[in-house]
């Protein structure tokens, strides 16, 4: 019973971790799947989302899930604005210009914010009833890491219907795999990737501000997890919403567990084991389409 | 359709003219030599600037002409820096010269190594295998923290004089930064004369069009292999060249921000035209050099900015820029 | 005698009327990236010390540059041109320790003083005799925490969570040695990941949490780490299953302290400041530091690092009338006694290291807000690495 306890919070802390992984780069695997565009400041949406989450609970005093859907609106809004500004204008650029643009975006983000809120780290004040444990009747668990799992297997489940039920999926998923052919049926690319680019970011905000309690949240976040991020698309294959779901619950899980049973290994494992699956799936492991 | 007209056109005179020395290419070796007389008390940061001017090389050759996009190119310039560091430390060899050849030759085995394993797959696998390689080399150099010193390093590196007579002195780097430009002048003789070979011209054909060249007979993977693991091997040299003038390495030469910041050197350049790395390193390194001077706290805010505009009007870096002004400016010079 | 005394006052007096004497201070710290935060306190610190206690007749210039990394590339340069370029006449400043390592070489050939007000590696002050340390040592909170875990807590088993770079090394092995000596059982040692970015803690405290230790020894670098590791302890009900988190204080670092809630209560740590210290100094520090930055701003023992680097600082120029030349400083220093905000220091004759006191300190809750409760006090601790030769400490 102590080994079957034992696997149990494991799995959970793992499934915990995963989904924030997946939350956050859900939006890059679409957008880069798309566009084909290298967005290298996603991250950084992910850090302004998990500012304006935690400063507005600071400092306004609203709720913890109300100051979500704040915080996923206003990144949304404000990246459609960078993208219509500045994204735009890059579309039919080398993905080395990309590149070269959205790591200057993310420097320029990193000492904007160090210079308006300072270079510390900001804390998530959470709710008092995701503190604390909860009785799972086997066995007792981090309270806050089930209710991750909870709201993290939820947006999975209304991405998934929304992709595969909706026609505005149907349309992603067509431009994913023939952008051609998507823009000779009379698809409107630019207005769909505007769409997800919106909606991206705004994820991207919510898992800023739902991962705070476990990674902290400071001006250097996008540059420290953008390989954790890059790996899950990467791993997931691009532009596939399953895919990137079950590529960050694996590397979620199996990091968790590499870390409890062989912590003198270090990051060694993880990088090992993202080099033997994309070798083994050059495409990612859900994605199908070789280029 | 005769053949004489056909070689009268202006695009077949540039193609056969395009290996010939130009008139401004001795400039920058002027440049380099006057920063030598003119700022004698920068020669620290000159020294860093021409490493870095020659670690962009290294990745020009792979990214500029063969077209492998790779953000994990410090690995190779740790490979050389730890080679070389190692040895000297453990009392082996410290000889500077032999010490580049040695860093290179290690940094090309890896190159080899992993070429061989890596450069089936193309885009983002590809930036993420290079990346996760990169980043499991740093993880072994910080596991075998006994030899390699780890995150605090190898101190105090006992390098000899050059040739057994010019000291390295710390506070001035003179020797230093002579030193490093005259291995940069060879390293770059090298790669012009490669990148104009034929083997060069194959190069470009693999990034413009692989399809063709596999269909015309060209050994697409080993020709990409062969130049990932030359610029490996020059990426060695340049991390050589770092310990010696630093007497120190540890786990950051192996590190993302690194192999980051010479890409973004690199492209801010412009890539695949041999000087792009030159006016990236300069400009990068000048730029957050003296701003962070002037605005300790806050340089990154200008240095993004500048990034992101290049980014946005330049398209192939300040030297695509240079090349899209001068075609105004020729264009409308020339009669309609 | 009398006659030179009043030669050199009617000197001064003169000096003073045509014009203070410069004192160009060279001060490097990563004023970017992740050690942002630390060279802030570090620079207040500085700030603080000079506002209370002004160094009258001289003029002192601050030349501040950025190190970015702890490449040693960089700081190596900067220090380079410090001292060539801004000819400054005292070095200070060093967030991380490979920085001091990789300068050393510069240090002893430009031949000023220099203070190291943060890193904490053990062995860097035998890398150049210009070095004087006014932060700390590894060995400091670790040595005499390994003492008091089994002596003051009664503690016979312990597992220990460490960061996995240097400094994680040098606490674990400091620990593990003085608790071993003193009858305690190491059962387990857990790397907890790299010192960039903060993990996931959970997988690390619930291997912790198995083992079932009467303590959990945790060090994590000063900055975002801390409050990650609290609220891991209070989420996985580790108090509950009776295991008690300890460490150096840089798990209940001031400036973290209060955003840390409830879960921080019992903490138990050993450090050399920590901002509820009640000696006069501290009091007035404190106060004087809340006035300039806010009510909400907490200096931690960075800052105190700074504040006391600047008073060496200010003693050596006072010592040398100005000149600070570097053999005169450091022999002023050599010795040096000063009533810090931490308590009394001294600097140690031989090594150059500093010698101060080890608070072991509870997290209690006390008018609402969190408090750290000075529970023994040991005095004039030195550098346990350098006093018991532990390689590479000479």
């Amino acid at each position: 019973m102590i080994v079957g306890t034992d696997i149990l919070s494991m799995l959970l802390g793992g499934l915990a971790a995963g989904m924030v992984l997946f939350i956050v780069s859900v939006g890059l695997s679409v957008t880069m799947g798309l566009m084909g565009f290298v967005n290298l400041a996603h991250g950084a949406f992910a850090m302004l989302g998990g500012y304006v989450i935690v400063l507005t609970m600071r400092y306004w005093g609203i709720g913890f899930v109300p100051a979500l859907a704040l915080g996923f609106v206003v990144i949304a809004a404000v990246s459609i604005v960078f993208e219509r500004l500045l994204y735009a204008r890059l579309y039919r650029a080398s993905e080395l210009d990309q590149v070269l643009f959205t790591i200057g975006l993310v420097f320029f983000m990193i000492a904007a914010v160090t210079l308006i809120v300072g270079p510390e780290n900001q804390q998530l004040m959470l709710p008092s009833w995701l503190q604390g444990q909860l009785d799972l009747g086997i066995v007792q668990y981090r309270t806050y890491s089930i209710f991750l799992i909870v709201v993290g297997s939820a947006i999975a489940l209304g991405l998934w219907l929304g992709f595969e039920r909706t026609r505005m999926g149907a349309q992603i998923r067509a431009a994913v795999d023939n952008r051609r052919m998507a823009e000779s049926l009379g698809i409107n690319i630019d207005r769909l990737f505007m769409l997800t680019f919106a909606f991206g970011s705004g994820m991207a905000a919510i898992g800023g501000g739902l991962g705070a309690e476990f990674i902290g949240l400071n001006p250097q976040y996008p540059l420290i997890y953008l390989v954790y991020f890059l790996i899950v698309v990467a791993v997931g294959g691009l532009g596939r919403v399953t895919g990137v779901f079950f590529a960050a619950l694996i590397i979620g899980v199996l990091d968790f567990a590499l870390k409890k049973y062989l912590p003198q290994g270090g990051t060694l494992f993880i990088y090992a084991l993202a080099i033997l699956l994309l070798l083994w799936r050059p495409q990612g492991l859900f994605g199908g389409k070789p280029t | 359709m005769s053949a004489p007209g056909l070689s009268e056109h202006p695009a077949a005179r540039a193609m056969v003219a395009r290996h010939r020395l130009r008139a401004w290419e001795p400039l920058p070796w002027i440049l380099a030599f006057g920063f030598y007389f003119a700022f004698p008390n920068h020669l620290g940061f000159g020294t860093d600037l021409l490493i870095m001017i020659l670690f962009a090389l290294s990745l020009d050759l792979a990214l500029g002409y063969a077209g492998i996009v790779t953000l994990g190119h410090a690995a190779f310039f740790g490979a050389g820096a730890y080679a070389v560091g190692l040895l000297a430390h453990h009392g082996v060899w410290n000889e500077p010269i032999t010490g580049l050849v040695i860093g290179a030759a290690v940094a090309g085995l890896i190159g080899l190594i992993s070429g061989l394993t890596l450069l089936r797959t193309t885009g983002l696998t590809l930036l993420m295998l290079t990346l996760c390689t990169m980043a499991l080399l740093e993880e072994a150099a910080n596991m075998g923290e006994k030899y390699t010193g780890g995150f605090d390093g190898l101190p105090n590196l006992p390098i000899p004089p050059l040739f057994g007579l010019f000291e390295f002195n710390p506070l001035y780097p003179r020797v230093q930064y002579l030193y490093v430009l005259g291995v940069l002048f060879v390293c770059f003789l090298f790669v012009r004369m490669l990148v104009y070979s034929p083997f060069g011209q194959s190069l470009t054909g693999i990034r413009e069009n692989v399809l063709r060249m596999h269909a015309v007979g060209a050994p697409v993977n080993w020709r990409l292999i062969t130049c990932y693991t030359i610029s490996a091997a020059i990426a060695g040299v340049a991390g050589a060249l770092w310990v010696q003038t630093n007497t120190y390495v540890n786990l950051t030469s192996l590190g993302l921000d690194r192999a980051a910041t010479v890409l973004i050197i690199l492209v801010l350049g412009g890539y695949g035209r041999l000087y792009g790395a030159f006016v990236g390193a300069v400009v990068y390194m000048a730029l957050s050099h003296f701003l962070a001077k002037v605005y300790p706290t806050a340089w990154q805010l200008g240095l993004g900015l500048l990034l992101m505009l290049i980014a946005l009007f330049a398209r192939n870096g300040v030297l695509g820029l240079w090349d899209r002004l001068m075609g105004r400016l020729l264009s409308r010079r020339a009669p309609p | 005698m009398i006659g030179k005394f009043i030669l050199a006052s009617a000197l001064a007096t003169v000096a003073c009327l045509a014009q203070a004497q410069e004192v160009r201070i060279g001060v490097n710290l990563p004023y970017t990236g992740i050690g942002a935060e630390l060279a802030q306190q570090i620079d207040r610190g500085m700030e603080q010390y000079l506002k209370l206690n002004p160094v009258k007749g001289y003029k002192i210039t601050i030349v501040k540059r950025d190190v970015k990394d702890p490449s040693g590339g960089n700081a190596r340069n900067v220090i380079q041109e410090l001292l060539t370029q801004d000819k400054v006449d005292v070095l200070a400043g060093w967030v991380y320790s490979p920085n001091a390592i990789a300068a050393a070489p510069v240090v002893n050939a430009g031949k000023k003083l220099a203070v190291i007000m943060n890193a904490g590696t053990a062995h860097i002050t035998q890398m150049s005799n210009y070095y004087v340390r006014t932060s700390f040592s590894m060995w400091h909170a670790g040595y005499t925490m390994g003492e008091a875990a089994a002596k003051n807590l009664k503690a016979k088993t312990a597992v220990v969570g460490f960061t996995d770079f240097p400094p994680g090394k040098d606490m674990l092995a400091s620990f593990r040695r003085a608790f071993e000596a003193s009858g305690g059982k190491v059962l387990d040692e857990i790397p907890m990941g790299s010192a960039g970015a903060v993990p996931d803690f959970t997988p690390f405290f619930q291997r912790a949490k198995d083992k079932k230790p009467d303590v959990f020894f945790v060090f994590v670098p000063a900055g975002d780490h801390s409050s990650a590791v609290v609220r891991t302890y209070g989420a996985l009900g580790m108090r509950a299953a009776g295991i008690k988190l300890i460490g150096p204080g840089d798990i209940t670092q001031d400036n973290k302290l209060q955003g840390m809630g409830s879960a921080a209560v019992g903490l138990v740590t050993m450090h050399h400041y920590h901002a509820d210290l009640t000696n006069a100094e501290n009091q007035r520090f404190v106060a004087s530091w809340k006035k300039d930055y806010g009510a909400d701003s907490t200096p931690d023992f960075m800052a105190v690092g700074g504040y006391d680097g600047m008073a060496a600082i200010a003693h050596a120029i006072r010592a040398t009338k100005g000149k600070v030349d570097a053999e005169e400083a450091l022999t002023a220093l050599r010795g040096w006694k000063f009533a810090s905000p931490r308590g009394p220091i001294l600097i140690d004759p031989e090594t150059r290291d500093i010698v101060m006191n080890q608070y072991l300190s509870e997290v209690i809750m006390k008018n609402g807000r969190l408090f750290q409760n000075t529970i023994a006090t040991f005095e004039n601790v030195k550098d346990a690495c350098k006093a018991l030769k532990i390689p590479p400490c000479k």
